[in-house]
């Protein structure tokens, strides 16, 4: 069955438009160099920096679900968690300390959360996904404090181990190892989401995101679509919650809490869903300015955080980096296209 | 702040004096990891205020040496905020000592920081029993879920008559602690746990009815109850009232948490009669205490009193000040934990010791029944004290404690 | 079998009394999410305003207790017009995403403000005598308190029925809710009618943080502490319904009551264990618009 001629020319400008967008930026390099500078600009802070890049890598992974497929989650808690308590128990009770296997035993078990959980719910949508979510994260935290003698509960995982990464390079109060560590996982993890959400498996999300009865009309698989993109980002959450757990050497049942769910929700929407730099926008805004603010004064911080995402929302719709593309756009209007 | 005038011309004269001596006069840098926001920010406030009252009151004996507090919100209690805090108050801070630490994972997360960068570490709250085996560069200034759980049990089943017991407490560690702590000391005096009865979750305040009703209809003669210190406590006491648990015959007892100083004339008619085990209440009577609530009051008003949670940020401060003229301000780590071994202290709550063996606090145990004082408020009368009180749980090496 | 039925009688009360502050609070938020799709994160600190109104005037200017809950209701009904013209109403068009960065924001500046003005200390509201004692009802004797909330939770429900069912305003406003631009364009004031209605629920949110107060306390944190609750009632009630949120909150109090009364050791579980199987049966709520 050949192709008329219009049809091949649909075709191939359709598969310039793809590789147009899928083409590296010169500015995509910008995160990048920040974060290796700042290993060496800032060698004090590396621990606030790991912890700031675990974030930024959780919050990639909410991109993946809420930005590109449309799915609102608030129990986005519940991989994370359920990724440092595999990766936690794993070196604590098993003694299984060898990092790169704990975190993929991680990101395999919280995708095997998520997949499980996203075949029921992902039926659903709006409020009722929202709450859904949320209850499943909750109902996990509740199992973990039933069976504190294992979780360790509200106290804690103690005694988590872990060997030298790749056999050599050792763990330091100064989060060296830790923060080159976390970038090395979350660029590898960046470049797989920027695959996915450019393959024509991440345009049929975004178009289950824009229009879900078109897609079915379409014939699109959706719900397997959606489970799918749901299970990923349930395993990079997990991965996430994995590095957590190896570079703080610690895990509590709070990692699983609404407030979690929440605050990376917050972040992303701050930096700008279905971006894939909102991530690290968000995050790195709202973490540095919470850790400065709360330096400044431990008791009235939120003020500043919440002035922030007022402001961002009556300036910049679609985020931060919403702002920035309107910014562009206008002072770009004068140049030659 | 009457007070303040003559301070300043005492801290002048410190001045001039050390101006005219040349002395060491060295900063002591405090790293203070506290909770300011969140549900329970107003801990974080209570130990502040308890020690920026210490220093300046007995910052004096410091010589010259002067006392920077650097603080740090500790957050949502993960272990990672307080971690990390940690972590920058050593490597970037360069702080001397550490001091704070309200919930227990804060402390247990920060615990391997410590011990790695020989920085001593002076818990002023988290009570979950076996934080101070895990470094021996801690040690603790304010309690053990076991140090009341525990004698309260053997006071319950000898003296208060009471042959079973049910038990309701805050489904967290503290919750389970007490809990444990309770029932050893209660079956081991004789007496049976008829039920045990999780409340809720520290993060929000659940309506106790249903709870306290199950117990109303279980009669047990004794109702153990911990929960944490503050709303939740303010919000079980009048659920007590309104279901009459008393008229039923059945005696709610707890820790001195459910009946913090800050609350106690709120909770209003149906607080009286409460019997608890504590080691602070701002009505004790000894000269130090005195002393302690009239500069509270001075500073802080009429309407605040102190309470236990302050107490343990004034011993704390104490702690640290004394680590710091006993080093002559070089302040060693070996040489601070060998001086906070063993350190005696005249607290408002009394005696109070340094174990030298587990680093944990050594203090009197009260059983106190809440009464109607003749002006009308509300008082604590000591019915009994249990003198130089050791943690029971390291001391029977139950599970943790025992490693 | 006396005993089988008091306890009964007393699990069914008390769920009903703790029903009541559910769905005083929730309704409001209800409404806001049904009629003008607005998902109001920051509707907890509209309660908290109440709360600490409350206590204000009956601690500080010895205002009659029910006369506090009342001025808390105008008072911040009333204010919150401000928010609504100032903020939320610029968002009506933009997307859930931006308001719920808008509402966060606004419930954390809220926080770090109550706490400067009120301290993190918990507050607590003096009741007078008549409500701090027991009544006899015949049947049992109860805490008077709740009899008083389970009588001001029937009265608003009748009051809110009666205006919604029977009244041209409430005929508008369900117009409004079922097609915005239908409503519009036979001329009805919508933007008048969100003003009024966002009004309207944030002072019933006020009235039952003010209600609140005496039974769980109340601090700073109060703006976010128990918003997932709410927002559960407003889930399984059914977005915009006043029928479904009273549905919901009796549902949910009665059941999460029982399960504590009855094994205390689910703790956590009952009430979201009911609200996935609720959700799971009726995605859009008991009264719900698929």
């Amino acid at each position: 069955m050949a192709a008329s001629k219009p049809d091949l020319a649909a075709r191939a400008r359709a598969a310039e438009f793809l590789l147009r967008r899928h083409r590296l930026r010169a500015a995509e390099a910008l995160p990048w160099l920040a974060a290796v500078l700042a290993y060496f600009v800032f060698p004090g802070h590396l621990v606030f920096g790991s912890q700031l890049l675990i974030m930024v890598l959780f919050a990639l992974s909410l991109d993946l679900i809420l930005g590109y497929a449309g799915i609102v989650s608030l129990g986005h808690a519940a991989f994370f968690g359920t990724g440092a308590y595999t990766a936690g128990m794993l070196a604590a009770r098993c003694g299984w300390t060898e990092p790169l296997s704990g975190l993929l035993a991680a990101g395999a078990a919280a995708a095997l959360v998520g997949w499980v959980s996203g075949w029921f719910l992902l039926r659903y949508r709006g409020l009722a996904l929202l709450m859904l979510t949320l209850a499943t994260a909750i109902m996990l935290q509740e199992l973990g404090n039933v069976r504190a003698d294992i979780t360790g509960g509200f106290d804690g995982l103690t005694g988590i181990t872990i060997a030298p990464l790749l056999g050599r390079f050792h763990y330091d109060l100064y989060g060296h190892t830790n923060y080159l560590y976390a970038l090395a996982v979350l660029f590898l993890l960046f470049l797989l989401v920027r695959r996915i959400v450019y393959s024509p498996f991440g345009q049929a999300l975004t178009g289950i995101r824009e229009n879900v009865r078109r897609m079915h009309a379409l014939g699109s698989p959706v719900h397997r679509r959606l489970v799918v993109a749901y299970t990923i980002g349930a395993a990079i959450a997990g991965i996430a919650g994995g590095l957590f757990a190896q570079s703080n050497e610690f895990v509590t049942l709070g990692v699983l809490g609404f407030d979690r769910s929440a605050a990376v929700l917050v972040m992303l929407i701050l930096g700008g869903a279905g971006r894939l730099y909102g991530a690290f926008v968000g995050a790195a805004v709202y973490m540095l300015l919470e850790d400065y603010l709360a330096k400044l004064s431990p008791e009235f911080w939120e003020f500043g955080i919440g002035l922030l995402l007022v402001l961002t929302v009556l300036f910049a719709r679609r985020g931060l980096l919403g702002l920035l593309e309107d910014a562009g756009r206008h002072f770009g209007r004068g140049a030659p296209r | 702040m009457r007070f303040l005038k003559p301070l300043a011309s005492l801290a002048l004269a410190l001045v001039l004096a050390a101006a005219a001596v040349p002395a060491r006069a060295e900063t002591i840098k405090l790293g203070v990891v506290l909770t300011f926001s969140g549900v329970n920010a107003e801990y974080g406030e209570q130990i502040t205020r308890a020690m920026d009252l210490y220093l300046k009151l007995h910052g004096s004996e410091l010589g010259a040496d002067k006392i920077e507090m650097i603080k740090r919100d500790s957050g949502p209690p993960t272990g990672a905020g307080a971690k990390t805090d940690v972590t920058e108050l050593i490597t970037q801070d360069h702080v001397n000592m550490l001091i704070g630490f309200i919930f227990s994972p804060d402390a247990i997360a920060s615990a391997p920081v410590v011990t790695e960068a020989k920085v001593p570490m002076i818990v002023v709250n988290a009570g979950t029993a076996w934080i101070t085996n895990l470094s021996p560069y801690i040690a603790r200034t304010s309690f053990t879920m076991w140090q009341s759980g525990y004698p309260m049990g053997g006071y319950a089943a000898k003296k208060l008559g009471c042959k079973t017991a049910a038990v309701g407490y805050t489904d967290y560690p503290p919750g389970k602690d007490e809990l444990e702590a309770f029932k050893a000391g209660f079956e081991g005096a004789g007496g049976k746990v008829v039920d045990a009865i999780p409340m809720g979750n520290p993060a929000q305040v659940p309506d106790f009815t249903p709870f306290l009703q199950r117990v109303k209809d279980e009669k047990p003669d004794c109702f153990y109850v911990f929960v944490p210190a503050g709303v939740h406590a303010a919000a079980l006491v009048k659920t007590y009232g309104e279901l009459n648990l008393k008229g039923a015959g059945i005696k709610m007892i707890g820790p001195a948490d459910i009946v913090q100083d800050t609350k106690l004339q709120q909770m209003g008619d149906a607080a009286v009669g409460l019997i608890t085990i504590g080691h602070y209440a701002a009505d004790y009577d000894n000269p130090a205490n005195k002393a302690f609530v009239k500069a509270w009051h001075e500073a802080y008003g009429a309407n605040t009193p102190p309470d236990f949670m302050a107490v343990a940020g004034w011993d704390g401060m104490a702690a640290a000040v004394h680590a710091i003229t006993a080093t002559h301000g070089k302040l060693e780590p070996d040489a601070v934990m060998a001086a906070l071994k063993g350190w005696h202290f005249d607290s408002p709550r009394g005696p109070i010791t340094i174990d030298p063996t587990t680093r944990d606090i050594v203090q009197d145990e009260h059983i106190q029944e809440v009464v109607k004082l003749p002006d009308g408020k509300l008082g604590e009368k000591v019915l009994e004290t249990m003198p130089a009180v050791k943690d029971p749980c390291k001391e029977l090496k139950v599970g943790k404690c025992g490693s | 079998m006396q005993h089988l039925a008091n306890v009964g009688i007393s699990i069914l009360f008390d769920g009903l009394a703790y029903a009541m502050i559910l769905f005083v609070i929730s309704v409001g938020l209800s409404v806001t999410m049904g009629l003008m799709g607005f998902v109001n994160l920051a509707h907890g600190a509209f309660a908290m305003a109440g709360g600490y109104v409350t206590v204000s005037l009956t601690t500080r200017y010895g205002v009659p207790f029910p006369l506090a809950l009342a001025a808390a209701f105008v008072l911040v009904g009333a204010g919150s017009i401000a928010f609504e013209r100032l903020l939320y109403r610029r968002l009506y068009a933009a997307g859930e995403l931006d308001q719920v960065l808008l509402t966060i924001g606004l419930a954390f500046m809220a926080i770090a403000g109550y706490t400067f003005v009120y301290g993190p200390e918990p507050q607590s509201v003096k009741v007078p005598g008549y409500l701090g004692g027991r009544l006899d009802l015949g049947f049992g004797t109860f805490p008077a308190y709740r009899v008083f909330m389970i009588a001001i939770g029937a009265v608003l429900i009748c009051g809110l029925w009666y205006g919604f069912e029977r009244t041209g305003l409430g005929a508008r406003i369900r117009a409004a809710v079922d097609n915005r631009a239908m409503a519009r364009s036979i001329g009805i004031d919508v933007d008048r009618l969100f003003t009024l209605t966002f009004a309207l629920g944030s002072g019933l949110a006020a009235l039952g943080g003010g209600l609140a107060v005496n039974l769980i306390g109340l601090t700073p944190t109060f703006a976010t502490q128990y918003l997932v609750l709410f927002l559960i009632v407003v889930a399984v009630g059914g977005l915009g319904s006043i029928k479904g949120t009273v549905l919901a909150a009796l549902v949910l109090g009665v059941f999460d009551n029982a399960g504590k009364y009855l094994y205390p050791d689910g703790g956590g579980f009952f009430i979201y264990a009911i609200t996935v199987l609720l959700l799971l049966l009726k995605p859009a709520g008991l009264y719900g618009r698929e």
